[in-house]
Formats: structure tokens, C-alpha cells, sequence
């Protein structure tokens, strides 16, 4: 507990490589819905935020924070993923 | 059921980054936001059945109460938003964060915990989390124009920022060593706000895309370093997705302004006030009337329209896109060229010229599209400016000196839809106003744009 465990580096690590190469990969178009969707998918702190709401002995003040917290992150995540699908039904290619 | 938890975070992560990959082309995009939802939901799923969640209410209120809110604002918000809507979300999701490393914190408010790595990466999280989150809502109060876009400058200033930051990492930095020193806890998390305010005070509308791309992705690592804390690594995995994300949008910002980081950060560039060049007074400027520049539309054979910022403030894009249909239909050749900066976020052009209907194969980047001008007939230029100003390639004193252009001069002719003859963001003299091969089309896009596609639907050879 109180050292940092190498796995989660090791996880951090391949995990920013491949972010890198996807990314690069992503046409100019999109990079508005792209960033749209990786804040939703940041979202999945909701995770995080439910545990410290829903947990056994948790305190009004965690309590609290937590509702706070799922709360907006709920709303990331559900504005974030329509938004990023209403952006991208727009992209047509021609003839549609 | 609990035997499923450690294997729902390995298929949210693989669903999220399949959900990248997805996102590389258009036609596979959508199978991409798909791939996110369902990895969200398994992720959901995976939390609420721990053992350790054992009060459910609070929870399903908080998750009906925000989709209350992001579904009608993921419905109703207009895409001319979608900079703002971006900006305001990273305020939300690091708020979330931050709130989180809050709860997290006190409840590691003991001494058997002092100077360990858990708190030493809640405080990194919190620090990151808490800045984005203010600095994410004074960039929404820009783009929203609540507050001017201009930058916010007084003296001492990166003194101050400096003070700050430093007062901010000794706070959190004593709290890691000694974590039941509560009292110092509000003073860390007010700090870490105000820095977050500092940050983007300074910086101007047009640095906005590479400001949202860097606050994009201090969200993304504030998440991973949420995961580190509490030994999630799903949440390290999106983190670093996100993160990674933020950091080549911004970098690719940055390239095509040929800036670094620290200067758009801390240079305060849009404070340059505009130098007056010399002998501006007698060059000539030659303006058009919409008639004549329908005439020499119908009349080219390639057309290359550039849009910019001003577009998406005059709301013309349906009306370019009316322009481009009528062009389209007469025969010519029409292509819009994307600078990566122009708006106020990465794509914001796209999005926007997607929404009215420009199939997305006309829509071509700076370095594709400007081998081509020379041969372009007409170079339309609709809101642009710095990123159409040729002396950032040809005089090396220029502030803008080295930044990538559209190369729209070396078109055989040049319209510019302008409102008046005053200077761009960057406050910099552009020659191509004087270039005798540039007509001005003075007022407002929408309607320019809107008449010459009138008179191309209507009038056609008539004209002549």
C-alpha cells in the first residue's frame, strides 16, 4: 500500500503507447469527436465515484462528494457519447 | 457475479481502445462511439457489484439526475457549440475527479498512511483535477463569451502564476508527507482552483483549440493517476487514452502555429497590439461586388474555399455550403482547405461544414490542399486570416513567422469575404489584401456568401 506497484506503471506505459499510435491514426476530420470521445470515455471515473458513494462505512461527507461525483460524470459520459454520434451522423460522404 | 468485476475492467478497456482504433475513418466512427458505450456500461456494470457498494440509492439518484441533464443537453445543444460543450465537460469530468480524490484523501487522513504513494498520486490528481476545472470553465466563459477573449494581463504576472503553482505542489507535498494536517487540505484545493484560473486567463480566443486539447488531456491523467490511487487499472488504461489523446491534439496545435507549448501557455501572444506597419496607407485595396465574384465562380474550373473562424461567428456555414452545392452543380471543381487551428477547437471547421452537408471528401488538409492552389482558379477566403497570411512564409521578422499557411496567394485569384480592413486575432498586417490579384468582398459572410450563391442558383449566365 505504500509503494507504487510496477504494474500499474507497466499498465500506464503500453496503455499512453498504443493511446499514441491510435491516435495518429485518426483523420483531421474527426478530431472534434474525437476529443468529445475520449472525455466520455474519461468518464469512466463514474467507477471510482460509485465506490466511495456506495461503500460500506462511508461517511456523509463522502457521501456526499461521491453523489457529486457520479453525478457529473454521468452527465459526460451520456452528453459525451450523443454528442459524439450526432457529430459524427453528420459526416457523409458524397453522393448521400 | 463477483467473479466478473476483474474481468469487466480487461473488456471495457479492450472496448475502449477498439473504440479508438474505430474512430481513425468516418465510416467506421460510429461503430467506435458503439464500442465506448458498451465498454462504459460494462465498466458500470463491473462497479456496482463489488462487494465493497452496498448503498445503492444515492447512486441511482446521482445517474438519473445526470442523464436528466446530458440527454436534452446532448439533444438541444447547437453545433456551433460544440467548442464550448467541450470545454465545459472537461470542467465536469475533472470536478468528478477531483471530488473523488477528495473523498479518497480524507479518508487517508492517518497517520499510518503518511508519505505513502497512495496520497502522493492523490495529490498529483487532485492538483491536475482541480486546475482543469477551473481552468476549463474560465476557457468555457471565453468561448461562450461571458468574459472577453482577449487575454488577461497584469504585471507580475507569471510571478504570481509561479507563486502560486509553487505555494500549491509545498501544500500538496507537506499533506503527502504529513496527511493529518486536515487544516491544510481546503487551502490545497483552493490553490490548485486558482492556478487553474491563472492558467488560462492570460491566453487569447485563437489559442483556444490548443488550450482545450492540453486541459483534455490534464483530464485523461488526472483519471490515470485517480487509477494509480486506488489501484484501478481501467481507470489507468482511459486515463491514458485520454491523456495521450490531449497531448498530440495539442501538439499538433501547436506545430501548425509553430509555437511551442510554453508559448502558447505563458507567451501571451494575443497581447501583441497591432503594430502598425509602415506605409499601409498607400497600397490599394480593390473590393468586389457579390455579382462579380458569382460571375468569376461559375467561370473557374477548381475552386478552393478557406474557411476560418469567422465563418463559424457569422454562422455562414449553411450558406457556403448552399454556395457549394450551386458551384457543384454548374460543374467546377470545389474543395474547402482546413487549417489545423482554424476555430476555436481542433476539427471545429469539419464539424461544422459536416453539419450543412459538405460530403467529407471536399474537405482537404493544409498540406494536401496546397499544391494545388497554384492551379486553383479562385481561392475563396470566408473568416480567415492569419492562417491565409502569406508573410508568415515570406518576412522572418513576423510574429507569425514559420507558422504553416493555406498558400490561398498562389491561387490565380483571391476573394476575401471580410468585414472591415481591421486586423486578425493575431493583430498582424496581412499582405494578401494587397496583392493585386486579391478582391475584397466587405460584409458580413452569411450574407455575402448567401448573395453570391443567389445570384450562381438564379441569375447564371444572365449575368454576362
Amino acid at each position: 500500500m505504500s509503494a507504487l506497484n510496477p504494474d500499474y506503471l507497466f499498465v500506464f506505459i503500453l496503455a499512453a503507447f498504443v493511446g499514441f499510435q491510435l491516435i495518429k491514426k485518426v483523420s483531421p476530420l474527426l478530431h472534434s469527436p474525437l476529443m468529445s470521445l475520449t472525455n466520455a470515455i474519461a468518464a469512466v471515473v463514474i467507477v471510482g465515484a460509485i465506490t466511495i458513494t456506495g461503500e460500506e462505512g462511508a461517511t456523509p461527507l463522502a457521501k456526499t462528494l461521491g453523489f457529486i461525483a457520479v453525478f457529473c460524470a454521468t452527465v459526460n459520459l451520456v452528453s459525451g457519447f450523443m454528442i459524439t454520434d450526432r457529430m459524427l451522423k453528420m459526416f457523409k460522404p458524397r453522393g448521400k | 457475479m463477483h467473479a466478473f468485476v476483474p474481468f469487466a475492467a480487461i473488456i471495457s478497456s479492450s472496448l475502449f481502445i477498439l473504440a479508438l482504433m474505430w474512430m481513425s475513418h468516418p465510416s467506421t466512427a460510429r461503430r467506435g462511439v458503439r464500442a465506448g458505450e458498451i465498454g462504459m456500461l460494462i465498466a458500470i456494470i463491473g462497479a456496482l457489484v463489488q462487494h465493497e457498494v452496498v448503498d445503492y440509492n444515492l447512486i441511482l439518484i446521482a445517474m438519473i439526475a445526470g442523464a436528466a441533464v446530458g440527454i436534452p443537453m446532448a439533444l438541444l445543444m447547437p453545433m456551433t457549440a460544440i467548442p464550448q460543450r467541450t470545454a465545459i465537460s472537461h470542467a465536469f469530468g475533472a470536478l468528478a475527479v477531483g471530488l473523488i480524490g477528495a473523498a479518497e484523501y480524507y479518508k487517508h487522513a492517518h497517520a499510518e498512511y503518511a508519505g505513502s504513494f497512495v496520497l502522493w498520486a492523490l495529490m498529483f490528481e487532485m492538483l491536475l483535477g482541480f486546475l482543469t476545472c477551473t481552468a476549463s470553465v474560465i476557457a468555457f466563459a471565453k468561448l461562450q463569451e461571458l468574459m472577453g477573449s482577449r487575454p488577461v494581463s497584469f504585471a507580475g504576472q507569471r510571478v504570481v502564476n509561479g507563486g502560486v503553482a509553487l505555494a500549491t505542489v509545498v501544500i500538496g507535498a507537506m499533506l503527502a508527507i504529513d496527511p493529518t494536517q486536515t487544516y491544510l487540505f481546503p487551502v490545497f484545493v483552493g490553490l490548485a482552483l486558482l492556478f487553474g484560473i491563472l492558467l488560462v486567463i492570460p491566453i487569447g480566443g485563437a489559442d483556444m483549440p490548443t488550450v482545450i486539447a492540453l486541459l483534455n488531456s490534464y483530464a485523461g491523467l488526472a483519471a490515470s493517476a485517480m487509477g494509480f490511487a486506488l489501484g484501478n487499472k481501467l481507470l489507468i488504461v482511459a486515463g491514458a487514452l485520454d491523456g495521450a489523446s490531449g497531448f498530440i491534439l495539442a501538439v499538433i496545435m501547436c506545430k501548425a502555429m509553430n509555437r511551442s507549448f510554453a508559448n502558447v501557455m505563458f507567451g501571451g501572444f494575443g497581447a501583441v497590439v497591432a503594430g502598425a506597419a509602415g506605409g499601409k496607407d498607400d497600397r490599394v485595396v480593390r473590393s468586389a461586388s457579390a455579382e462579380e465574384a458569382a460571375m468569376q465562380l461559375e467561370n473557374a474550373s477548381s475552386v478552393v474555399i478557406i474557411p476560418g473562424y469567422g465563418m463559424a461567428v457569422a454562422q455562414a456555414q449553411h450558406k457556403v455550403s448552399e454556395l457549394y452545392q450551386a458551384l457543384t452543380k454548374k460543374g467546377v471543381d470545389v474543395k474547402f482547405a482546413i487549417h489545423p487551428v482554424a476555430g476555436r477547437m481542433p476539427g471545429h471547421m469539419n464539424v461544422l461544414l459536416a453539419e450543412a452537408n459538405v460530403p467529407y471528401e471536399q474537405l482537404v488538409e493544409l498540406d494536401d490542399i496546397n499544391p494545388e492552389l497554384p492551379q486553383a482558379d479562385v481561392a475563396l477566403i470566408i473568416g480567415a486570416n492569419d492562417t491565409i497570411n502569406p508573410s508568415a512564409r515570406d518576412d522572418p521578422q513576423s510574429a507569425i513567422a514559420g507558422m504553416p499557411i493555406i498558400e490561398a496567394d498562389r491561387a490565380k485569384s483571391v476573394f476575401v469575404i471580410k468585414r472591415s480592413m481591421n486586423a486578425g486575432f493575431a493583430g498582424i498586417d496581412n499582405p494578401i489584401y494587397y496583392n493585386s490579384n486579391t478582391q475584397m468582398l466587405f460584409g458580413d459572410a452569411k450574407d455575402m456568401v448567401g448573395t453570391i450563391a443567389k445570384e450562381l442558383a438564379g441569375g447564371g449566365s444572365g449575368l454576362h
